[in-house]
């Protein structure tokens, strides 16, 4: 259980970051290091060279920009966690920060980390996807954005180009009157996810249904939104029986992940039920109103 | 590749520079370099929570982390926590009083998990107790003790500020 022979450099910028990591093709990066340690202690990865951007402070904030709240790549979990501003405004991404391992790896694990490692059961992922955030990255100097709908490409592949770094997440900014739910199951608490859901629903001040997010996490090599079902009820408050028989048919159409742990099967109807627990927890139990 | 990085710890108030190979973890470096051997090696990949250290006061895995990226960091171990030689701390004596132990190897790591719960709450409920030291994994006492041991620790640290009756 020790990683293979590299060597370690600390940039002082990104860029130098950057240029660190087009010089060797077979670099990493390493911020907290939550996910890529243990990959390098069971040798899954080898990296010969990391290139540690844990200490740029320029990657670290939590900001509003007008439209959207943008975050550092290598903000710690628990900064995001405790941040009011994330409460306010991405209620969502408040909500599932706790599920995500223990304390002690969320105090060093990043936000950009656990994009970038783009874990299918990851809880960042899924309300990356969920609420349609915005990745930005730097290479060559240049700075480019992305959606996260174009951004995760499959079992923990990215977009980002080779000699990349990502540096900022940007989440849209919640308005009105929201309400926000997140479920997963595991064998242990803060163990992987064989299922999660993350649900967004902004209601209309008579209680019905101005826009609906539904986003299933965990089942598939790419967490995914339901959207075909949200213009079903647009307009019309949330029944529980007729989102639930829609979202069971929508979860029909794909076809889950199956390991040892969790079959097929297993997966679709545990996301169902998740997925339902979301949406009426964000319908009715967990609404806040967002100025 | 081989070639060793010199880094700086602040180990249990002590400045510590250490030459280190950039593989190994925070969890060797302590227990090789320095010698102390109360972090315990538990399943290296961040999931039992026995290497559990404070990283400038905030329990971290050290076996996640590169000693290389703790340079300039205060660390805290177990052998830390005792106010002097032969004695122990207040979490340590509420473990001892409540059998909060049986084969001891998780507890280096509970006490410090308890350490900071309490320095950031001096009245934590049974549920934050339960939160806080849900990424440690004991497989002896079922918990019940260790919770036991460490609202026993938050009472009598609550008390150690307040002044006697009768003064």
């Amino acid at each position: 259980m020790k990683s293979a022979p590299f060597t370690y450099h600390r940039p002082d910028d990104i860029d130098e970051a950057c240029a660190q990591l087009a010089d060797d093709p077979d670099a990493r990066i390493i911020a907290g290091g939550q996910s890529l340690v243990p990959m390098m202690a069971m040798r899954l990865v080898r990296p010969t060279r990391l290139v540690d951007i844990g200490r740029i402070s320029s990657l670290w904030y939590v900001r509003d920009e007008g439209e959207a709240i943008a975050i550092g790549a290598a903000t710690c979990q628990c900064v995001i966690e405790r941040d009011p501003l994330i409460a306010a405004q991405v209620p969502l991404l408040a909500t599932a920060l706790p599920w995500i391992g223990h304390a002690a790896t969320r105090a060093r694990g990043t936000i950009g980390g656990s994009i970038s490692h783009a874990d299918p059961a990851a809880e960042i992922v899924l309300v990356a996807i969920t609420l349609g955030a915005t990745l930005v990255y730097r290479a060559n100097g240049v700075t480019t954005e992305i959606q996260a709908s174009k951004f995760f490409t499959g079992l923990m592949t990215t977009a980002l180009p080779p000699g990349s770094c990502l540096t900022a997440v940007r989440f849209p900014r919640a308005s009105g009157n929201v309400g926000v739910g997140f479920h997963e199951i595991n064998a242990r608490r803060s163990d992987f996810a064989f299922a999660s859901a993350a649900a967004q629903v902004a209601l209309n001040d008579d209680g019905s249904c101005r826009a609906l997010t539904i986003g299933i996490g965990a089942i598939t090599e790419v967490p995914f939104r339901l959207d075909s079902i949200a213009a079903k009820f647009s307009g019309k408050p949330i029944e529980e029986a007729e989102l639930r028989t829609a979202i069971r048919d929508a979860l029909d159409e794909i076809a889950p992940m199956s390991d040892l742990h969790a079959s097929a099967e297993y997966r679709r109807r545990a996301a169902t039920t998740l997925a339902v627990r979301s949406v009426m927890d964000a319908a009715r139990g967990d609404q806040r109103r967002v100025h | 590749m081989s070639t060793e990085t010199n880094v700086e710890l602040q180990v249990n108030g002590n400045l510590c520079r250490v030459a280190v190979e950039a593989r190994a973890t925070l969890l060797d470096c302590l227990r090789d370099n320095l010698g102390l051997t109360g972090t315990h090696v538990g399943c290296e990949h961040g999931i039992c929570g026995a290497c559990t250290v404070l990283l400038d006061g905030v329990p971290v895995r050290s076996c996640l982390m590169f000693a290389v990226q703790a340079d300039g960091y205060a660390i805290t171990t177990i052998e830390g926590l005792a106010p002097g030689p032969g004695e122990l701390s207040v979490v340590q004596d509420a473990f001892c009083e409540t059998h909060g132990m049986q084969c001891g190897y998780c507890t280096p790591a509970m006490i410090l998990t308890a350490q900071a719960l309490l320095a950031n709450n001096p009245e934590p409920t049974r549920e934050d107790i339960v939160e806080a030291i849900s990424g440690n994994i004991c497989r002896c006492t079922g918990y019940a003790q260790i919770v036991e041991a460490i609202a026993l620790a938050a009472e009598r640290l609550r008390g150690l500020n307040r002044p006697s009756e009768g003064l």
